[in-house]
């Protein structure tokens, strides 16, 4: 797999980061170390093998369909968020 | 750890824990944040109890750390990453909430790698936490100030998180315990989010005990985390006697220091001597744990970090023209360079190219290894094995080399795979005097027999 300026660009759009230049160089040589290490998973003969996505031994746990009280309440909420007017939370505009 | 003898007071052990963090905090930057009002007046108020005779919690007046991952109003929860900062918590994760309702007082809170990415704690937005021994050495991560605080004797025990080895290698580089926990054990409600199919939450302390007394307060099952097991922990048992230790012969070689081989030599021989079992095997899948987990985690992360945006809460960065702009150089500006390989990682191997190849081979590599821990224990009780290649390593040696810094993990991330239980035992020094731990392993389940079972070999040792 070729990891290239191209590859970063792409995983960065993904991901949601405006990286700049010199650190979207540098990430060309971490992320291209980071696949080679972990395509040595090649070399397991993996077939006829079920995955695992999860190793909890429950499934299903269900709760009743009720409304709970909450720890925090909406002013509490609102007041984390950087802006807010008229109990909204303001962002730049979007189109 | 109880006061109510009266011996001494809550007010004199949390002034005394207070004084100490401010100390110590000069030297080697233990803390995000130290609890200095808050932490007095809820002593005073157990004194008061105590003084009227009222019951108090077994955890009355004992002061603690808490790894800065939990969420609780005093403070800032900042998960030591910017993009949380200015983060006040109106909620109170179950594990402190629990703490609490025994009496426990948190002094303070510990920094670690941002977002409990890294082995060392030094992809901290505040910058590392040095080593107890060795200023010029790493703390281990990513709960490095919670295992430093430990073992510089500020508070009794501290909180920690164990995703791939975060509580057993910190604990191995200071010398104090550490107990992951089977998956499942103790709630994850108002832990922030690494990887949440290994995410465990765990505990530091001076002795194997008081683990299971934390255990016994923590452990169980929570509504508001629907992945946590029906209550085992309090009712589970451990039978003295003679014990099959299992060794895992592929670990020993020339990848691991020659000081970690030697110590875990010298416990065998000590095991041996007080009557228990070896058993050796390899273990050939194991030595893939690493790139599956590698795999595994990122992709946990990617999802689990898409949540921060600038929007809600946390630090939203000023070039935000529009809303576009505000999420890119948010998530920029405000995660650390490893959280961004981490996450970019996690893209890739999720993106639709990719999925086959890497996400669900790690996948299918997770059952083989899941498999060869269970034919592991039915030939041993427990396994023993060294937690880290290496003792302590030297501040900036491995932060900007990302696959030097993985490696530091190879011998910690099997279990979390597999959700098992791990607890690093301190077992003496280097010659150089720096921390030597080991760790034992056993079968889901298993975390008061691995605790009670450390405590049997401090008594003969």
């Amino acid at each position: 797999m070729e990891v290239n300026q191209g590859t970063i660009q792409h995983l960065a759009e993904l991901s949601h980061f405006a990286l700049s230049e010199e650190e979207s160089s540098r990430l060309v040589t971490d992320i291209k170390n980071i696949v080679d290490y972990i395509s040595q998973l090649d070399e397991l003969d993996t077939s006829d093998i079920e995955p695992t996505y999860q190793v909890f031994e429950m499934a299903n746990v269900w709760r009743p369909d009720e409304i709970l009280p909450q720890e925090a309440d909406r002013e509490q909420l609102l007041a984390l968020a950087p802006t807010v007017e008229n109990y909204q939370i303001k962002v730049p505009k979007v189109l | 750890m109880q006061i109510a003898d009266q011996t001494t007071s809550a007010v004199s052990l949390v002034q005394a824990a207070l004084k100490k963090a401010h100390h110590f905090q000069e030297t080697h930057h233990i803390f995000t944040f130290i609890n200095d009002e808050s932490a007095l007046e809820k002593a005073r108020a157990i004194d008061a109890k105590i003084a009227q005779g009222e019951p108090v919690g077994r955890l009355a007046g004992v002061p603690y750390a808490l790894k800065d991952n939990f969420l609780s109003p005093e403070g800032e929860t900042t998960a030591s990453a910017h993009i949380l900062t200015g983060f006040q918590s109106p909620i109170t994760a179950t594990a402190v909430q629990k703490l609490e309702a025994e009496g426990a007082i948190m002094i303070g809170r510990t920094n670690l790698d941002a977002f409990a990415h890294g082995s060392s704690t030094e992809n901290s937005y505040y910058g590392p936490t040095q080593n107890s021994k060795d200023l010029e050495r790493v703390a281990g991560g990513s709960s490095g100030g919670s295992a430093v605080a430990v073992a510089l004797g500020i508070v009794p025990f501290a909180t920690g998180t164990d995703t791939g080895g975060s509580i057993r290698q910190p604990a191995s580089f200071n010398g104090v315990y550490g107990i992951k926990p089977t998956y499942g054990t103790i709630s994850r409600y108002g832990v922030v989010a690494m990887a949440s199919s290994t995410d465990c939450v765990g505990f530091f302390a001076r002795e194997a005990a008081d683990l299971d007394l934390l255990m016994e307060i923590c452990a169980g099952q929570d509504s508001k985390d629907l992945t946590t097991l029906p209550d085992y922990y309090q009712t589970s048992s451990f039978k003295p006697g003679s014990h099959k230790i299992g060794i895992v012969k592929d670990f020993d070689n020339d990848a691991i220091d020659p000081e970690i081989r030697q110590a875990l030599k010298t416990k065998v021989e000590e095991l041996q001597s007080n009557g228990h079992e070896i058993v050796e095997f390899d273990m050939p899948t194991l030595k893939y744990a690493l790139a599956a987990y590698y795999i595994i985690v990122p992709a946990e992360v990617s999802s689990n970090l898409s949540r921060h945006d600038g929007i809600r809460y946390g630090f939203r960065s000023q070039q935000s023209d529009s809303l576009g702009d505000l999420y890119y150089h948010t998530r920029d500006e405000g995660f650390m360079p490893e959280n961004k390989r981490r996450i970019m990682i996690g893209s890739f191997v999720l993106s639709s190219g990719s999925y086959d190849a890497y996400y669900l081979k790690a996948a299918k590599a997770r059952t083989l290894i899941i498999n060869e821990y269970a034919a592991a224990f039915e030939k041993c009780d427990f396994i023993l094995a060294p937690v880290s290649p290496n003792p302590a390593f030297k501040l900036g040696a491995k932060v900007n080399d990302p696959v030097s810094m993985y490696l530091e993990d190879v011998l910690s991330v099997p279990l979390n795979l597999a959700g098992l239980p791990g607890l690093t035992i301190p077992v003496g020094q280097t010659a150089a005097g720096l921390d030597l731990g080991l760790q034992l392993v056993g079968p889901r389940r298993s975390d008061r027999a691995l605790i009670k079972f450390a405590e049997t070999l401090k008594e003969k040792a």
